[in-house]
């Protein structure tokens, strides 16, 4: 019953980074792709109706994991207190930009907010990137089971980390690289020239840097965290993970290139999850808090399901249904 | 308040306070939106339907607003109040993901077309996307206060062998009793601050001699919403509130009433100022035995007083505690007057070329927001020095590991971004305004 929620939750979280992961990379490389007003309204326009949409998968797989595993939860959340309030006030300010952008045309107005809007999403890439960085290399629990990270300490992951060190930065900067091709490749698909060709040029680079990174950091993983990949030799069926990520790189090259990203995504995220299970929040050197120290009552866990399942694909329906609606490329903002 | 504790409880009470500045009115509104969308629907007139998309727009705006500023509530249960959610996290968790799950879902996916799909969908299903913003808003409400309730009263749960707090019944979780009185209550002060806004807008229009046609037109439909939510913020739902809490936590009502000696046929304080070293109330107004009658149903009932309470377990703060309810109750009253009177004057066709009262109503749109604002403190301040009341205490509750100084860091952090937040809300709402329907 744990593990199983331990894989819901997983998969809430794998949903809500390749679809808020489109419009944050969308949102990074607005300044780059679009030059003029008229192709940044555009770039706005392919994540409109979604954005909000996107971010409540966060709210949900937060949700579930708080019901589901109360202990990791409150630990892992006061422990990152300061990366998760920056990553709130982040969320603030890159919701506002989006939400008032629109409503003006006026000469400081909209490259305002643009700018507000670009470096938002670019950091939260970046702090979303670092956050999984800890998880894999483990924080620091005292007996209680809490912990607390600085910001920073000597940036190196030895016994006294902080929340950036290379390791951190290392896997942010790859998780930054993937959200970037990968809303390189969204902006692509549902944008006209010339912003789709200039989508599709910084596609090709980022793939280029994906495809180096990700060996890179795969190796170093294994030294910073030894053991890491101990689960593949236990069940061989995790191999599948990797490969549906190679399968996605690869094809993201190809005809399929955005469902490809999506695939190498979430290739990449199982990966990692499937590495620490059944740890939800490892220690440095043990496993931490895991889905048998840290869940909550059976008869939570199993009522849970009953409201859980019917809402899981409620909001399916309503993600397929409104996509449908705005599928295909935005309309071209009338010429003013 | 310098305390990790007080940074803690300061941290989250500024943000909840700000955070429901702008859901309260969208809940209300949603529901106005879906009575002008219906009348469009129905009667095919363009002036429903231009007033309709003129408060989807301040909806989008305040529910913007309302998304940015809830988020970090869902946060703070983890980060500044980690020893809370460890505890009780196999309960209340699922109250907030089912809100997260069924809520969140249907208003933001329905949201978009409302805001965004009015050429790409039908008429139809335009009006549909309003519903489903309506029930998923309100039913967001619901299990945010049916969280509430449960730290008011909780039930469907036991103790476990360790003290654990382990859910035993969902369903008695979900049909909490307090639950439903409280969300009564609360929607229909939701309702009351929605009408407020759109009468104190139609007020504005006819005052000012612009969109005049609009600003009718938000009084016909604004007026009776607001005296028939106003009346029932009252009663029955304050009514019944104020019994339920006089049964479960007398302690409470004794706080909230600066009631100190236990008496039979007790008095109302309707004024006054309370004194808790000398256990009195300065300058008071009083109606005898009415405090007996409004808790118990009977004019010589006996009311508890502090006095029969152990110290440690007043509300900390009982001069807040006692100006919030009274407030609330004041400002609930002068709402009730003023709707009522608008109301009459609407029927007899005076409404539009009454000045004074057009201009009371224009000048009455805060009043909602401070009532709700103290009316809720009044419900956290009361639970006090309880979490969960009678189960946990709100200093057992916090993240220890998080220092003072952090606290304070955020806190001061959320309040210079909270101010921009707002100019650029008051920047953007005067711009609807100025704009019009048309």
């Amino acid at each position: 019953m744990e593990a199983l929620w331990f894989w819901l939750i997983a998969l809430s979280l794998a949903i809500y980074v390749l679809l808020d992961g489109f419009d944050l990379g969308a949102g990074a490389l607005h300044l780059l792709l679009a030059k003029t007003d008229e192709e940044r309204e555009q770039i706005l326009a392919s994540i409109g109706p979604f954005w909000d949409g996107n971010e409540v998968w966060l709210l949900a797989g937060g949700g579930t994991f708080f019901f589901a595993f109360p202990s990791p939860f409150s630990a892992a959340f006061s422990g990152l207190y300061l990366p998760l309030m920056v990553v709130l006030w982040l969320l603030i300010l890159r919701g506002i930009a989006i939400e008032s952008r629109h409503l003006l045309h006026n000469a400081l107005w909209n490259p305002f907010w643009d700018v507000i809007f670009s470096g938002s999403s670019a950091l939260l890439c970046i702090f979303f990137g670092a956050a999984l960085g800890n998880v894999i290399r483990g924080v620091p629990l005292d007996s209680n089971g809490e912990f607390f990270l600085p910001l920073w300490t000597t940036f190196t992951p030895g016994p006294n980390p902080g929340i950036l060190d290379w390791y951190t930065v290392l896997v942010a900067l790859l998780a930054t690289v993937a959200l970037l091709h990968h809303g390189a490749l969204w902006v692509a698909y549902r944008t006209h020239k010339p912003i789709e060709n200039r989508a599709l040029e910084a596609a090709k680079h980022l793939w280029i840097a994906l495809t180096v990174l990700t060996p890179i950091v795969t190796l170093v993983s294994q030294y910073v965290r030894p053991g890491l990949f101990d689960n593949f030799g236990r069940y061989p069926i995790g191999v599948a993970f990797p490969i549906l990520a190679i399968f996605g790189l690869t094809a993201s090259r190809g005809s399929h290139k955005f469902l490809g990203s999506c695939a190498f995504l979430l290739g990449m995220l199982l990966s990692v999850v499937f590495s620490v299970f059944p740890s939800i929040l490892p220690g440095i050197g043990n496993p931490g808090l895991t889905i048998h120290n840290g869940a909550a009552s059976q008869y939570g866990l199993q009522i849970g399901l009953v409201w859980w399942i019917p809402a899981f694909l409620l909001s399916c329906a309503y993600a397929v249904f409104l996509y449908r609606r705005f599928a295909g490329k935005v309309d071209r903002p009338a010429a003013t | 308040m310098d305390s990790a504790l007080g940074l803690h409880r300061l941290h989250f009470a500024f943000t909840i306070t700000y955070h429901y500045l702008f859901p309260q009115l969208t809940m209300g509104l949603a529901l106005l939106i879906f009575i002008l969308k219906t009348l469009a629907l129905r009667t095919g007139n363009p002036l429903y339907e231009n007033a309709a998309r003129f408060w989807t727009k301040i909806f989008g705006i305040n529910f913007a607003m309302g998304v940015v500023t809830g988020i970090p509530m869902e946060f703070q249960f983890g980060t500044n109040w980690s020893r809370f959610s460890k505890a009780t996290g196999g309960v209340i968790g699922q109250l907030l993901a089912m809100e997260g799950m069924y809520s969140f879902f249907l208003e933001s996916s329905f949201l978009g077309i409302l805001l965004y799909g009015r050429e790409k969908v039908g008429p139809r299903i335009h009006w549909f996307a309003s519903l489903a913003v309506f029930l998923g808003s309100w039913l967001s409400g619901f299990f945010i206060i049916a969280t509430d309730s449960w730290m008011q009263h909780p039930v469907g749960h036991r103790i476990g062998p360790n003290g654990e707090i382990i859910l035993d019944s969902l369903s008695a979780l979900l049909l909490n009793p307090w639950t439903f009185v409280q969300y009564a209550h609360n929607m229909t002060a939701s309702v009351v601050t929605a009408s407020a806004v759109m009468c104190a807008v139609g007020a504005f229009y006819l005052l000012s001699n612009k969109h005049t046609e609009y600003g009718r037109l938000f009084l016909t439909i604004g007026v009776p919403a607001f005296a028939l939510s106003s009346l029932m913020v009252a009663f029955p739902t304050g009514d019944i509130q104020g019994k339920m809490v006089a049964q479960y936590q007398p302690v409470a009502l004794a706080a909230m009433e600066g009631h100190f000696d236990t008496k039979s046929g007790a008095s109302l304080n309707v004024i006054g100022q309370p004194d808790v070293e000398n256990q009195r109330i300065d300058n008071p107004i009083t109606l005898p035995k009415v405090l007996s009658f409004i808790s118990y149903g009977r004019w010589n009932a006996e009311v508890k007083g502090l006095n029969d309470v152990p110290r440690d377990q007043w509300p900390d703060n009982i001069g807040l505690l006692f100006y919030s309810f009274h407030i609330m109750v004041g400002l609930g009253t002068v709402m009730i007057a003023l709707s009522l009177l608008s109301f009459l004057a609407l029927r007899l066709k005076r409404l539009d070329t009454n000045k004074p009262l057009l201009w009371a109503l224009l000048l009455a749109f805060p009043l909602p927001y401070i009532a709700t604002t103290f009316g809720w403190m009044t419900a956290e301040l009361g639970r006090q020095p309880w979490l969960v009341y009678g189960l946990l205490r709100t200093a057992d509750g916090y993240s220890t590991r998080v220092s003072a100084g952090n606290t304070l860091f955020t806190l001061l952090g959320f309040l210079g971004l909270y101010a921009l937040l707002s100019m650029l809300f008051l920047f953007l709402i005067q711009r609807e305004l100025a704009k019009g329907p048309e």
